[in-house]
């Protein structure tokens, strides 16, 4: 086995949908080459909870409460190149339509005054990470190699980016593969 | 085995008990994780699974144009995406006052189907399999996907290209795989062409193929280790889930019918339109995830829990052959012991991918596909209301709009959040049988993992 030569790469989801990580599994099966370059690290497709010394860190969704912050930087710290994939790493994506609206009043119609609730309480325990007043791009918080636009990108883009970073070349999103939706 | 009275979920005397953490909660799609408190002779006395993330989609989809909302909301999720796109739409078509036409409800069925189709491969094969497969306490780095790739290629294959067909489903009538467009208010923007038709008719017999072996697969754990599979994190629960008129399992469209403990229907075929008489939301401090229940029963004893094995048990037949063959096999398996189990789940899953197998393969033959009547419109509603059955269960979508078109109020019940409480009492009757009074370890720790990862929380 080659193993020794394989690429390391960590994956995760911050204040994402998972929808960015359904499409690097759209590469279908790719998959299967893919697994002969790269093993896998911290992801929600391993049970490594934290984040190793990797080559390649993945990571969809922005940042909406401290403890993203945390995870971002531990992926920062151990990753040589770091990506923020999708809309939501890159800009904020649709999590960030609360940002022009009062967190306090969100937590209050959500948890307090709907009328489904019985008992309504805006949840405080010391076990939940503190929810920021804003929903951030990644870029905003540590240094970005690179942004792969899209909600999400397609298998084809995550595919191309990653087999050209694989083979040491700077990633070319051609036409029909860059998307802003 | 123990002499707690407690219900494991809050402990008398936190201050002087450690605290163990699981987090993040892994192989899952959402973002969880668990805590458990225990004292110095490793006795367990608090276990909860907190919902960790805010995210507040029933506050800014608020002045949002009503039609916005399915492409907005199923952002919730990348994994279901379409059982909201579908939600959404169903709301709409209330607030547009449509009935829709034939061409449109079974394009949407179609895309429902596919979805539930690569959402239950992806589960068993991509997350649950290296538990199912290695055990529980396996190795590590060997419990995951690429374990299972290296040890059974062909199983991986096969995992591989069913999510993959699906995901072809839902790229044909949706416009894309994730997060796609097909569903407006009052219809769908396309129909299938026969091309369409043919490139997925191509597949459909092997899906069912493999589909039926994956049913099998399921059958054999639980053959294999019957009395581990029948009681690993067994509890009591209600249950709720949407069945058609005559009782058939029907994931697009229904009443609603809960249960209780014991088997005893509380309500059946009830108009999903004013759920807020039958289900209401109860907020501990420690979840951003809300903890439903049944209003008759309160928020204490009130609890349920909605998906894939509640349907297969609860429904009065599946209606296509396949599925109801192995359904009934299902239901008689060691005296019906397996409906109960936690990790019937799977099974249970497995017999829904099949029957979604053989619901696609009769739409593709159906020429409505083909039709050209996509939207209709009626009298314009204030209020909407969408239910389904998505992948992981009942999912309620909820609007109110003004006349403006702005949506001003919305109420999202997902199906996780129906099995909030469940999960956490699967994860309590783990820590009971596994872990009380043990030395703490990777793979034990990974039962309660396991445990949550049956419900397929996204
Ligand atoms: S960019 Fe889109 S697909 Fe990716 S995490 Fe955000 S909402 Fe989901």
């Amino acid at each position: 086995m080659n193993d020794k030569k394989k690429l390391r790469v960590a994956t995760t989801s911050l204040a994402g949908c998972f929808g960015c990580h359904m499409s690097l599994l759209d590469i279908d099966e790719r998959l299967f080459p893919l697994l002969d370059l790269v093993e896998f690290d911290r992801s929600p497709l391993t049970d490594i909870k934290h984040c190793g010394p990797c080559d390649i860190g993945i990571i969809e969704g922005g940042i909406c409460n401290a403890e993203n912050v945390h995870v971002l930087r531990e992926f920062r710290k151990n990753c040589r190149i770091l990506i923020s994939i999708g809309a939501c790493a890159v800009t904020g994506g649709l999590p960030a339509q609360r940002n022009h609206l009062d967190l306090g009043s969100c937590l209050t119609e959500v948890y307090l005054t709907e009328p489904g609730l019985a008992h309504g309480h805006i949840p405080n325990d010391p076990e939940l990470p503190l929810p920021l007043d804003k929903v951030h791009p990644l870029h905003e918080v540590v240094k970005i190699d690179y942004f792969i636009p899209g909600c999400p990108p397609s298998g084809d883009a995550i595919w191309k980016f990653l087999t050209d970073l694989i083979a040491g070349k700077t990633p070319e999103l051609g036409h029909g593969l860059i998307k802003y939706d | 085995m123990t002499d707690m009275t407690d219900n494991l979920e809050t402990a008398a005397h936190a201050e002087n008990l450690r605290r163990v953490a699981i987090d993040p909660v892994s192989r899952v799609e959402g973002h969880g994780k668990v805590t458990l408190l225990l004292d110095d002779n490793d006795r367990v006395h608090q276990v909860r699974l907190h919902i960790v993330e805010f995210r507040g989609f029933e506050k800014f989809v608020q002045g949002r144009p009503y039609w916005e909302a399915p492409v907005m909301v199923q952002r919730l999720c990348g994994i279901c995406p379409v059982s909201h796109h579908i939600a959404a739409s169903k709301a709409m078509d209330m607030i547009v006052g449509a009935t829709l036409t034939p061409t449109a409800e079974k394009v949407r069925r179609l895309m429902h189907y596919g979805q539930i189709l690569q959402s239950h491969a992806l589960h068993f094969f991509h997350l649950s399999a290296p538990d199912l497969l290695f055990g529980f306490d396996s190795d590590v780095a060997k419990r995951n996907i690429v374990g299972v790739a290296a040890q059974y290629p062909e199983v991986a294959k096969q995992g591989v290209l069913l999510r993959k067909f699906g995901q072809e489903v839902i790229r044909v009538t949706a416009g894309k795989r994730v997060h796609g467009t097909g569903s407006i208010p009052g219809g769908v923007n396309k129909n299938v062409s026969i091309e369409e038709r043919n490139y997925l008719l191509k597949d459909i017999e092997q899906t069912i193929a493999w589909s039926r072996d994956a049913v099998g697969i399921a059958r054999q754990l639980f053959e294999k280790n019957q009395d581990f599979y029948n009681s690993f994190g067994r509890f009591d629960t209600h249950t709720l889930n949407l069945v058609r008129n005559d009782g058939a399992l029907d994931l697009y469209h229904g009443g609603l019918r809960a249960r209780d403990k014991d088997g005893k229907t509380l309500f059946d075929h009830y108009d999903y339109s004013h759920y807020w008489d039958v289900i209401f939301e109860d907020v501990k401090p420690w979840s951003y995830m809300k903890f439903p229940f049944l209003r008759s029963l309160g928020a204490e004893q009130g609890w349920y829990r909605v998906g894939p094995l509640t349907r297969v048990t609860q429904c009065d037949f599946i209606p296509t052959p396949l599925a109801e063959a192995q359904r009934k096999e299902f239901l008689a398996f060691d005296g019906g012991s397996a409906t109960g189990a936690t990790l019937g789940f799977h099974w249970a899953r497995m017999i829904e991918m099949l029957h979604a197998a053989e619901v696609i393969r009769d739409l593709l033959h159906d020429p409505d596909l083909q039709g050209t009547e996509l939207v209709s419109r009626g009298e314009r509603q204030a209020r909407g209301v969408g239910v389904i059955e998505a992948p992981r269960g009942t999912l309620i979508h909820h609007y109110k709009v003004d006349d403006n078109d702005q949506i001003v109020r919305c109420n999202l019940i997902v199906s996780t959040t129906h099995n909030n409480q469940a999960m956490n009492e699967a994860i309590r009757s783990v820590a009971r049988q596994y872990l009380d009074g043990k030395k703490l370890t990777e793979g034990l720790l990974n039962h309660v993992e396991v445990a949550i990862r049956a419900f397929d929380p996204c």
